[in-house]
């Protein structure tokens, strides 16, 4: 679970980047503004996992997996 | 697959609109390769509010107006529109504060640097060259862990301030009042301008397309070096080929090195000045055009940021600091590695010295 909230890009990418290191198959990743969604959503689909997006009030929850 | 394929599509398209639209401003009115430059423009605005007297670079420039509003309207549509602030809004100032030094050294941020290139000024292939070296400068504390700790929705007021403000200044500029400062004919680039509603047009087609887009000039290095993607890269080159294009079909493409419009020829300076900008805008986390943008979407950071621009563009014109076609000035140059020094500063406080400080805080819980 990485919680970005609040934080700008690039770092939302680059913690979610960091927390791959440990290849696992699932990942959570949560954001507050649609640019680090987007922007995470398309790191982790370069990577070859796919995201699944969530509304949580003005969050945005990321289900990221293989 | 298909929708990452059109993500970068519609930002080739975006790219391709804005570059045609910026090079043939400079054929309306404005001074060459200068048909967009928010250094600049946030200069002869501060200029026209009288917060500097350089005579030749005073007038309240339409296309900041129509960038923001524009912004504004396109995330408010979109419901991206949200007050957000309270990430190190001074750091923000002092960074946006030197970006505009070094972007008064070079004569153009990073969206002028590209119309430049379009425009066959070699000069600013020395401003990329150092650009480049000021985003892997950021890069390092990037990867290194820096961030401005986050931010906190505010109040829903809080994010309107900036477009009031840029309808106000807008108001200013139609009625024209006595304390304003507008540059007279012959004076300088000031007084080089296309037509208000020209102007204020291309800023909302630009703003809009920016905010859809996400463009940004550090952002596509950045992107690139970070993540391999390329997608804001190809923002950038699309702005650069279809710049270069209408300066071709219009005339307005002139390669070399002197006598290039609102120009000087010190590759050195050059290349630290937009050093120092790139550096500066990656620990900002967006170019001088990312963070009007953002202001427009109600990020109270982005505007203070904006209002450091200004400051540095007000300062540098009443302390001497800007180079002008006849080049730097010895003031300048210092201002310019104070700031490359106060940026890499900002860097490692906000690299190293805070993970210290979290893990005190990690270590006491």
């Amino acid at each position: 679970m990485v919680d970005a909230r609040g934080l700008s890009c690039p770092v939302p990418v680059i913690m979610t980047q960091k927390a791959m290191k440990s290849n696992e198959d699932y990942y959570e990743v949560l954001v507050d503004s649609a640019t680090p969604c987007e922007n995470v959503t398309r790191y982790a689909e370069s990577q070859g996992y796919k995201v699944d997006v969530e509304r949580k009030g003005e969050d945005y929850l990321l289900k990221i997996s293989k | 697959m298909t929708e990452k394929k059109n993500d970068k599509l519609f930002i080739i398209i975006a790219g391709l609109v804005i570059g045609v639209i910026a090079a043939a401003l400079a054929f309306a009115g404005n001074p060459k390769n200068m048909g967009f430059c928010i250094a600049c423009f946030l200069r002869d605005t501060a200029g026209g509010l009288g917060l500097h007297r350089a005579a030749p670079v005073q007038y309240i420039r339409p296309e900041i107006i129509g960038i923001v509003i524009g912004a504004f309207c396109a995330s408010f549509a979109k419901k991206e529109f949200s007050s957000k602030g309270g990430s190190a809004p001074m750091t923000r100032f002092v960074l946006g504060f030197f970006a505009m030094v070094g972007c008064l050294m070079f004569l153009g941020c990073p969206f002028r640097m590209i119309l430049r290139l379009a425009g066959g000024d070699l000069n600013a292939v020395f401003g990329l060259v150092g650009f480049v070296v000021g985003i892997f400068c950021g890069i390092f504390f990037l990867k290194n862990g820096y961030s401005l700790k986050r931010t906190y929705t505010l109040t829903k007021s809080e994010g309107y301030w900036m477009t009031i403000l840029e309808v106000v200044i807008f108001a200013l500029l139609l009625i024209k009042p006595a304390f304003i400062f507008f540059s007279e004919e012959g004076a300088g680039p000031g007084a080089m301008h296309a037509a208000i509603a020209l102007s204020l047009g291309a800023g909302l087609v630009v703003g809009v397309l920016a905010q859809r887009t996400r463009l940004c000039m550090v952002g596509g290095m950045r992107d690139l070096v970070l993540f391999k993607e390329s997608r804001l890269l190809l923002g950038f080159l699309a702005i650069l080929v279809a710049a270069f294009i209408t300066n071709l079909v219009l005339g307005g493409f002139k390669l070399g090195m002197m006598e290039q419009p609102v120009a000087h020829t010190d590759g050195l300076w050059n290349a630290l000045g937009m050093l120092l900008v790139g550096f500066a805008c990656v620990l900002l986390g967006g170019c001088p055009l990312r963070q009007l943008v953002m202001s427009g979407e109600g990020n109270a950071d982005s505007a203070v940021t904006v209002l450091g621009l200004m400051v540095g563009a007000a300062f540098c014109h009443n302390f001497g600091l800007a180079s002008s076609a006849e080049g730097p000035t010895p003031a300048g140059k210092i201002a310019v590695i104070i700031g490359i020094i106060v940026v890499a500063c900002i860097g490692i406080l906000n690299t190293y010295v805070k993970e210290k400080a979290a893990e005190a805080a990690a270590d006491a819980a």
